[in-house]
């Protein structure tokens, strides 16, 4: 409303012919009203447009019940999820989780090697992730020049708005040749004695898939671990540096130790998106249920095995199995961010969601 | 970096001090001292190896995409459909046609129930067990994995219509906006001081009067940003459109027929055998990508200059 409408009108609005003093009018004008007889311009003009009683109520109603869709969208997915899959939580049921069988035609199912597929790839990508990200975070909140900050910010955060579909693209034309013939063969001749780079090395597999995760969850764990540094006060930087500190033993006694509660929240968050990523795990991950040591071989996680499948499975068991798998991955995704987002919440409360 | 006085006995002065004449006591100190420089040095030189490895991926995605893209963008990539398999030529104008199609309905249905959640929060809820309830479902709903909002969509729409539509595809990429909305939302009207709308209440402008005229004019910059954010957020993704619009190689307008969308036919194509198709792909992610970027740049510029800093 502009300023002009806001302040009370001499006359009022012809479309709103001023009603008599009715019931519906307050307590408060009734009483003070009467007794000066004729009501003032301002009254007439308040009692004419009425009191917005109803009109309030009906407005936070709207607003409760499009909230409380957030609620039903939760719910919904979890019922609808759970009445497709009967068909496999009632022939299965928990042992689902732990058989490593897939075998449409048979009609035999079990979801353990992409969980496992799930797993590996996740935490690889984790551990490929997290120091890199606590790096750019140390720099960017302690070390960085101030120009250069809001850059290389901005610049992490162009990776997080980059589509999954085109990383994967980018990891099927340039990564994959690149795993194939250069850093695979490096890997297998230095690192071979430890079993985790053996077999054929296709280029494809769950190596190169925990690369292009790392790559995917990097701003995510590096923007919020920055948020919470910042978050940490000056006065504890100094107290230290008070003391003799170098930078780095202010960075460690000062920040990260008062910061770590949130920073394992922001890896969690980083976990949560790695666990449900997939297009670009799909892409490079090669698509085979197989459980295996080495790092080389084609996997498949539960979120690549629904993309990779869905769309031609047959049969109703088939299907139900595919969804199940949805359910399991639905369930394990809203357990982590539950915990990474009480752990974040207790740090940094009241700074601004982030679009992640 | 020299702006820490404590810093300034560097790591030869501290070597060379060792030299000098002193009992053990204080030769121990100046050991410790080197070692505690050191490990500083080493740290600094870490973390700025660390953001230069962070960066680099990035500048050889974007330069790699610029220079694939832009070699195979051109005008037939934006006015034809796809070419049949073997034949050169063909676009994705039907692709960039359903995405807005797609985009435009999630958009519709998606801002206007996610800033209502938000208004609910921010207006109607502060300090109710209820609203932060719905705060902590809203943040756990965005870390959903998309290819299960996918199949949640299709379970729900798809399987009961008994076909693909473009419907069901803006109905799932809806659900991927509101948290995100809600929660930019909610953030910003926090920001309005309590003072304007006590202001207008005080005139004896209704509640809701308030709250649309008020309340949520003064934060619409930020509100718009979160829009903006959320949208780019949805372009990209291809996973919920999989079993819910599910691509088409020809024209459609139709919400009730399969219709084709930029990140699905990239998708299709970089899967592709074909060189011609990869080509495709490679100019279809430069689109895609620049679109993005422009709206997240746009919103960022926005927002920095705009009276809710830091809203992105």
């Amino acid at each position: 409303m502009t300023p002009p409408q806001m302040t009370i009108e001499r006359e009022p609005n012809p479309s709103m012919p001023a009603k008599p003093l009715t019931a519906v009018t307050n307590f408060v004008a009734a009483s003070v009203a009467a007794p000066e007889g004729a009501p003032s311009p301002i009254r007439q003009f308040l009692r004419a447009r009425g009191s917005g009683g109803v009109a309030d109520k009906t407005f936070a109603a709207v607003m409760l019940v499009c909230a409380l869709s957030i609620f039903a969208i939760v719910l919904f997915i979890l019922t609808i999820l759970i009445a497709r899959s009967k068909l496999t939580i009632a022939q299965f049921g928990f042992h689902f989780l732990t058989r490593s069988a897939w075998d449409p035609v048979s009609g035999d199912f079990g979801a353990l090697p992409f969980i496992f597929g799930t797993l590996a790839t996740s935490l690889l990508a984790l551990a490929m992730a997290v120091p890199l990200a606590l790096g750019v975070a140390v720099f960017l909140t302690e070390l960085c020049p101030q120009k250069l900050r809001a850059p290389i910010s901005f610049v992490t955060e162009l990776l997080a708005a980059i589509p999954s579909v085109v990383y994967g693209l980018w990891a099927v034309f340039v990564l994959v040749p690149i795993m194939r013939d250069s850093l695979g063969p490096f890997l297998s001749k230095y690192l071979g004695w430890t079993g985790f780079f053996e077999g054929y090395n296709f280029g494809v597999g769950l190596l190169t898939a925990s690369i292009i995760l790392a790559i995917m969850i990097l701003p995510i764990i590096s923007s919020i671990t920055r948020d919470i540094m910042l978050a940490v006060p000056t006065s504890q930087r100094e107290a230290v540096l008070a003391l003799g500190a170098t930078r780095w033993e202010m960075i460690r006694t000062g920040v990260l130790r008062n910061a770590r509660i949130g920073i394992v929240g922001a890896i969690i968050l980083g976990l949560g998106r790695a666990l449900g990523e997939t297009m670009a795990v799909t892409m490079v991950i090669g698509n085979h249920p197989d459980i295996s040591k080495s790092l080389f071989a084609p996997a498949n996680t539960l979120a690549s095995v629904i993309a990779g499948e869905f769309s031609e499975a047959t049969g109703d068991m088939y299907l139900s199995a595919l969804i199940e798998i949805g359910l399991a991955l639905f369930l394990v995704t809203i357990v982590v961010n539950a915990i990474a987002r009480a752990l974040v919440w207790a740090v940094t409360r009241g700074t601004p969601a982030r679009a992640n | 970096m020299s702006a820490n006085p404590f810093d300034t006995p560097p790591l030869l002065d501290a070597a060379r001090s060792l030299r000098g004449p002193g009992n053990m006591q204080s030769k121990r100190m100046r050991l410790n001292s080197v070692r505690r420089y050191a490990v500083n040095h080493l740290v600094t030189g870490l973390a700025v190896l660390s953001t230069l490895l962070v960066i680099a991926p990035l500048i050889a995605i974007l330069a790699y995409l610029i220079y694939k893209g832009a070699s195979s963008l051109n005008l037939a990539f934006f006015t034809h459909i796809p070419a049949p398999v073997g034949e050169p030529g063909g676009g994705m104008a039907n692709a960039i046609l359903g995405s807005g199609i797609v985009l435009g309905l999630a958009s519709l249905m998606g801002i206007p129930i996610g800033i209502a959640a938000g208004v609910y929060l921010a207006e109607f809820g502060r300090g109710r067990l209820l609203a932060t309830a719905i705060r902590f479902t809203a943040d756990v709903l965005n870390g959903v994995p998309s290819i299960v909002m996918g199949i949640a969509i299709y379970s729900l729409i798809v399987m009961q219509q008994k076909h693909f539509s473009a419907f069901a595809g803006g109905v799932a990429l809806a659900v991927m906006m509101v948290p995100t909305i809600t929660r930019t939302t909610e953030e910003m009207l926090a920001t309005v001081p309590h003072a304007i709308r006590e202001a207008a209440l005080g005139l004896g402008v209704p509640k809701w009067r308030t709250v649309l005229s008020v309340s949520l004019k003064t934060a619409s910059p930020g509100i718009i940003t979160g829009c903006m954010l959320a949208f780019a957020r949805v372009a990209g993704e291809t996973a919920p459109l999989l079993f819910t619009a599910l691509g088409n190689q020809f024209w459609s307008y139709k919400l009730t027929e399969p219709i084709a969308a930029l990140p699905l036919q990239i998708y299709a194509y970089a899967l592709s055998p074909y060189d011609e198709f990869h080509r495709l792909a490679w100019a279809g992610s430069l689109v895609l990508i620049v679109m993005i970027m422009v709206a997240v740049s746009l919103v960022r510029i926005y927002a920095s200059r705009g009276v809710l800093k830091g809203a992105s």
